[in-house]
C-alpha cells in the first residue's frame, strides 16, 4: 500500500466522534436530581425563598433565549421585553375572560411565539445595529399601543381579576411549579434544538456565513426558527411574570431592564454556551440579593461586570471553567479522539485565535 | 389652520432631533459603532450643565461652553480606552458594551441624583418670549434659536468634514482603516475625534433638550435615543443634510399625530420610522452605494 | 553587498491555523527592485502585508534600516518610509482623485515627491483630480494609488498586484513609470502573479509557493525552466543563483508521494 492509502485504512479503524467526553447520562442523572429537589422546594422552604427562586426561573429563562439569540445565532436583540411584555398581557387578556392564569400562561407563551413571526418580517433584513435598534422600536411600539386600551390597564396598569382562590402557600407553590416548568422546558428546548440540525446550521453561520450559505444551510429559516423560539420563551417569562406578581403594569413589564438583565446574565455566565446562562443567572441573584437595600447599585455593577467580561473575557465564566476544566454539562458539540494522541484527545475546535491584526 | 403651527414647530423641533442624531451618525458612519448610550450622553450633558450652572452661575445660554469641550475630551477618551477595546474584539462586543454603558449611566444618575426631572430653564427674558404670524402661529424664540443653532453646527460640521485636513482623515478612515493606516494614519486617534465630535454634539442637544423641555435620568433611553435613530434612519446614513431632514419629518411625524391624539405623538414618530426601516432601510437619502 | 534597507528572516504567518508563510527571508538593498512571485494564495500579498505591518508574524523578524520594526504598527512604518499600494487599489471612495493624494501627503516625509509631481508623472490625473475615485478606469486608479503612496515620501515602495484585472498594456504602462520612481532613490519590493512582467522589471527573484520560498536569484541567473518549476512547485524546483541549498522543512502533505521520494 502507498503512504497514502496506508493512512487512511488506519483512520477508519481507530478514530472516533462522540458527543462527550463523560457520559451524558451522567449530566443527565444530576440534572434530574437537581430538578426533583426542586420540586420539592414547596414543602421545605417558605415563601420568601420561593418568590426568589421564581425571580430566577424568570431570569433564566429569559437568559437562556437570549444567549439562543446572540450568543447562536448572532442576533442581538434589545427589544426582548416586547415579548416580555405581551406573554405578561396574554395572560391579563385570557385572565380577564375567566381562563385560569395557570392555563393561560402555556397559551400565552405559544400567543407570543405567533406574534413573532410578523415581527420578524419587519426586521430580519437589517444588519445587526439596526436589527437591535428596530427591536427596541417595535418593542416600545406595542408597548404604546398596548397603553391605549383602558380595559386592559391603560397606563396605569391591572391586577389579574380571576385568581384562584386557593390558600397563599398553595398558590405560591403552583407559581413555583410551573415557573419550574417553564424554566426546564427552556433549557432543555434550547439545549434539543442546539443539537439539532438547526443547531448545527447555527454554528456554521456562527463560523462562516458565506460557507454556510453557499453550503445549502438554510440560514434565513434558521435564524427565524430562534427568533420565534426565542419569543415563545421570552413570552412564557412573561407570563411567569404576571403570575407571579398578581398584576400586570406597562412599563413594568415592558421595561428595557429585562434586556438588560438577561443580556448581563448571559454575558457574565459565557456568552454561545448553554451553561453560561445557568451561571449568569446565579451571579445575578446574588447580586441582587446582597445589593437588594442599595437600589440601582446592583444594575451599576452588573453592568460594569458585564462589559468588562464582555471586554476581556469574552467567552464568560463559564468560558473561564470549560478553558481549564474542559467539562461540557450539555454537550452539543463533538469530541474527536485519535488513537495515537497522549492523554484524553482532542477538544472540539472552537473558532480559533485570529493570526492576523489589524 | 391649527395644523400649520403645529407643523412648524414639528419642523424646528426636527432641528433638535437633528442635533442628537449627527453624533450617532458619525459614530457610525466612522467607526461602524451603534452606541446605545447615545441618549444617555444627552441627559449628561443636561446634568453636567445644571452642576456646571450650579457652581459657576454661568448664565444658561452659556453653559455649553464649558460642558461641550468637557464632553468632548469625555468621548475622546470613552473612545480610546473602552469603546477601541470592544471595537477590537467584534461588532457584537460593541453593541454589549455601549448597551452596558446605556445602564451604568441611567442607573448611576439615578443613584447619585435623583429621579426627578429636571429643567434647565431658560435665564434670558428675550428667548422666553414667541413671536406671532396672524393669530394662529406662534413660534416660540428659543425654538428657533434651537433650530438655528442646530443648523449651524451642522453645516460647521459638514464644512468641517469636507474641507479641513481632519476631516478628509476622518472621512479617509471611515471608507478604509487600513488603507489609511498604510499612509501614515493612526486611525484610533481619527476614532477618538470623531467621538469627541459625537459627545460634543450630542451634549450640545442635550442642553438645549434641558432648555426646551425636562430630562430625567431614564429620558435618554425613553426618548432622545429612538428619536436619533429615527433621524438617521428617516434620513439616510451618511448624510447629514438627510439627517435634518430625518429630524423635521419626525418632527412632523409627532406633531401630527399629536394632533390626532395627545398620547399618539410619539407613537406616531415610531410608527413612521418602522415604515422606513422596513420599505426602505437606507433612508430616504441614500448615499452614494459602496461596493 | 550593501546593507540592506529591508531585510526579513525566518517569517512565519499565520491566518488562523493556516500557516501562510513558513520561515520566509528575504533581503532587499537599496534602490533594487525585488520581485516576489508566485501563484495563487503562495502566500506573497501576506508577505507584503506582513512587511507593512498589517499582520503579525507568529515568529521571525523584520528590519528596516537597521531598526527592528516587526513590533510596529502601520502607521508609524508608513511614516518612517514603508509605504505599500495595497491588493486592488483601495482609494478612498467617498473622496476625490486630489483628497486622496492629500491623504498620502498628510505625514510625508521631506522628499523631491509632491502631488504637483504626481501630477506631472500623470499628466491626466491634474484635469480628473476632483472626480471621485470610483469614477476611474482601473488603471486610473493604479497610478492614484501608486500616487498617493510616494507623496509620503517613501524609501521603499510596496507594490502589491499591480497587474491585477488591468489590461496588460496598461500594465506595461505603469510598470513603465518604474525607472522614475526608482530615480529618486526609492526601493522598490513587489509582488506580481504575472512572472513575465515580473521578469522584466526585477533586478533580483524570489519565487514563493504555499508559504515557503522555492527559488531565489537574479533573473539573468535564472532559466524560465527553473522559474516555472518554482512556480508551479514541480520537481527539478531547485535553488538558482548561487545561494546555499536549504531544507524544504515539513510538507504537510502538499506534495504528492512521488515528488517526497523524487526531490
Amino acid at each position: 500500500m502507498t503512504a497514502v492509502a496506508e493512512t487512511t485504512a488506519r483512520s477508519a479503524e481507530k478514530y472516533r466522534v462522540t458527543r462527550s467526553r463523560r457520559n451524558v447520562a451522567w449530566t443527565g442523572l444530576g440534572a434530574l436530581v437537581i430538578v426533583v429537589v426542586l420540586a420539592l422546594f414547596p414543602y421545605i422552604v417558605g415563601a420568601g425563598t420561593e418568590t426568589i427562586l421564581v425571580q430566577a426561573f424568570i431570569i433564566l429563562t429569559l437568559a437562556s433565549m437570549w444567549n439562543l439569540l446572540a450568543g447562536y445565532a448572532g442576533l442581538v436583540s434589545v427589544g426582548q421585553q416586547g415579548f416580555v411584555g405581551l406573554g405578561a398581557y396574554f395572560v391579563l387578556i385570557l385572565n380577564i375572560h375567566n381562563i385560569s392564569m395557570f392555563i393561560a400562561l402555556p397559551i400565552a407563551a405559544i400567543g407570543c411565539g405567533v406574534a413573532a413571526v410578523p415581527m420578524w418580517w419587519l426586521v430580519s433584513r437589517l444588519r445587526s445595529g439596526y436589527f437591535a435598534i428596530a427591536t427596541w422600536v417595535l418593542a416600545t411600539t406595542i408597548l404604546l399601543i398596548i397603553e391605549k386600551f383602558p380595559s386592559i390597564g391603560g397606563g396605569t396598569g391591572l391586577s389579574l381579576p380571576h385568581t384562584p382562590s386557593l390558600s397563599s402557600a398553595v398558590l405560591e407553590a403552583y407559581t413555583f411549579w410551573i415557573g419550574l416548568a417553564v424554566t426546564v422546558a427552556a433549557l432543555l428546548g434550547v439545549y434539543l434544538l442546539l443539537r439539532s440540525r438547526l443547531g448545527l446550521v447555527l454554528t456554521a453561520v456562527r463560523d462562516d456565513e458565506v460557507a454556510a450559505r453557499s453550503s445549502g444551510a438554510r440560514v434565513g429559516l434558521a435564524r427565524m426558527i430562534v427568533f420565534v423560539v426565542a419569543g415563545i420563551g421570552c413570552g412564557a417569562a412573561g407570563a411567569l411574570l404576571a403570575v407571579s406578581q398578581l398584576i400586570v403594569q406597562p412599563t413594568a413589564v415592558f421595561s428595557v431592564q429585562w434586556t438588560a438583565y438577561m443580556a448581563f446574565a448571559v454575558i457574565i455566565g459565557g456568552l454561545g454556551t448553554i451553561e453560561g446562562p445557568i451561571l449568569g443567572t446565579i451571579v445575578y441573584m446574588v447580586l441582587q440579593q446582597t445589593l437588594q437595600s442599595y437600589n440601582a447599585w446592583y444594575l451599576i455593577v452588573l453592568g460594569l461586570v458585564a462589559m468588562a467580561v464582555a471586554i476581556f473575557a469574552r467567552r464568560g465564566l463559564w468560558g473561564l471553567v470549560d478553558e481549564h476544566l474542559h467539562v461540557r454539562l450539555f454537550p452539543v458539540g463533538y469530541w474527536l479522539w485519535d488513537p495515537g494522541a497522549r492523554g484524553n484527545g482532542f477538544g472540539r475546535r472552537r473558532g480559533g485565535r485570529r493570526g492576523a491584526a489589524t | 389652520m391649527v395644523w400649520v403651527n403645529d407643523i412648524i414647530q414639528g419642523i424646528l423641533v426636527g432641528g433638535l432631533y437633528a442635533l442628537f442624531a449627527c453624533g450617532l451618525s458619525l459614530m457610525f458612519g466612522v467607526m461602524k459603532v451603534v452606541n446605545l448610550a447615545h441618549g444617555d450622553l444627552a441627559v449628561i450633558g443636561g446634568y453636567v450643565a445644571v452642576g456646571v450652572i450650579t457652581v459657576t452661575h454661568i448664565p444658561v445660554l452659556w453653559s455649553f461652553v464649558i460642558v461641550v469641550p468637557l464632553m468632548a475630551v469625555l468621548g475622546y477618551v470613552l473612545q480610546r480606552t473602552v469603546i477601541q477595546a470592544a471595537l477590537d474584539r467584534s461588532v457584537l462586543t460593541t453593541l454589549l458594551v455601549t448597551f452596558g454603558l446605556s445602564v451604568v449611566i441611567e442607573n448611576g444618575l439615578l443613584q447619585f441624583v435623583n429621579a426627578n426631572s429636571h429643567s434647565l430653564g431658560v435665564d434670558n427674558a428675550i428667548i422666553t418670549g414667541a413671536f406671532s404670524i396672524g393669530s394662529q402661529i406662534s413660534i416660540a424664540y428659543l425654538l428657533l434659536l434651537i433650530f438655528a443653532v442646530a443648523v449651524v453646527v451642522l453645516l460647521g460640521l459638514q464644512y468641517y468634514l469636507s474641507r479641513s485636513r481632519y476631516g478628509r482623515l476622518i472621512r479617509a478612515v471611515a471608507d478604509d482603516k487600513e488603507a489609511a493606516q498604510l499612509s501614515g494614519i493612526d486611525y484610533r486617534h481619527v476614532f477618538g475625534i470623531a467621538a469627541a465630535i459625537a459627545f460634543g454634539t450630542v451634549a450640545l442637544a442635550g442642553i438645549a433638550y434641558g432648555m426646551y423641555s425636562q430630562f430625567a435620568p431614564t429620558t435618554g433611553t425613553d426618548t432622545i435615543l429612538l428619536f436619533a435613530f429615527a433621524a438617521v434612519v428617516i434620513g439616510g446614513l451618511g448624510s447629514l443634510w438627510g439627517t435634518l431632514l430625518g429630524g423635521v419629518i419626525l418632527g412632523v411625524a409627532q406633531a401630527i399625530g399629536a394632533q390626532i391624539s395627545g398620547s399618539d405623538e410619539f407613537l406616531a414618530g415610531y410608527i413612521v420610522f418602522l415604515a422606513v426601516l422596513v420599505l426602505r432601510p437606507q433612508g430616504l437619502i441614500a448615499r452614494r452605494a459602496q461596493s | 553587498m550593501s546593507e540592506p534597507i529591508l531585510e526579513v528572516r525566518d517569517l512565519t504567518v499565520h491566518h488562523g491555523q493556516l500557516r501562510a508563510l513558513d520561515r520566509i527571508s528575504l533581503r532587499v538593498s537599496p534602490g533594487e527592485v525585488y520581485a516576489i512571485i508566485g501563484a495563487n494564495g503562495a502566500g506573497k500579498s501576506t508577505l507584503l502585508r506582513t512587511i507593512a505591518g498589517l499582520h503579525h508574524p507568529t515568529e521571525g523578524s523584520i528590519r528596516y534600516d537597521g531598526k527592528d520594526v516587526t513590533r510596529v504598527r502601520p502607521e508609524r512604518r508608513a511614516t518612517s518610509g514603508i509605504a505599500m499600494v495595497p491588493e486592488g487599489r483601495r482609494l478612498f471612495p467617498s473622496l476625490s482623485v486630489e483628497e486622496n493624494l492629500q491623504v498620502g501627503a498628510t505625514y510625508a516625509r521631506p522628499g523631491p515627491w509632491t502631488i504637483e509631481r504626481v501630477y506631472e508623472m500623470f499628466p491626466w490625473m491634474r484635469d480628473r483630480r476632483n472626480q471621485a475615485g470610483a469614477q476611474l478606469s482601473g488603471g486610473e486608479q493604479q497610478s492614484v494609488a501608486i500616487g498617493r503612496a510616494l507623496v509620503a515620501n517613501p524609501r521603499v515602495l510596496l507594490l502589491d498586484e499591480l497587474s491585477l484585472g488591468l489590461a496588460p498594456v496598461v500594465v506595461q504602462r505603469i510598470y513603465g513609470m518604474l525607472p522614475q520612481i526608482l530615480a529618486t532613490g526609492l526601493t522598490v519590493l513587489l509582488v506580481e502573479q504575472d512572472v513575465s512582467q515580473a521578469l522584466r522589471v526585477a533586478s533580483h527573484l524570489q519565487c514563493l509557493l504555499e508559504g515557503r520560498t522555492t527559488l531565489e536569484g537574479k533573473p539573468a541567473d535564472v532559466t524560465p525552466e527553473q522559474v516555472e518549476a518554482a512556480y508551479f512547485g514541480l520537481p527539478g524546483g531547485e535553488r538558482g543563483g548561487g545561494q546555499p541549498p536549504r531544507t524544504q522543512g515539513g510538507s504537510g502533505g502538499d506534495r504528492s508521494p512521488r515528488d517526497e521520494r523524487e526531490a
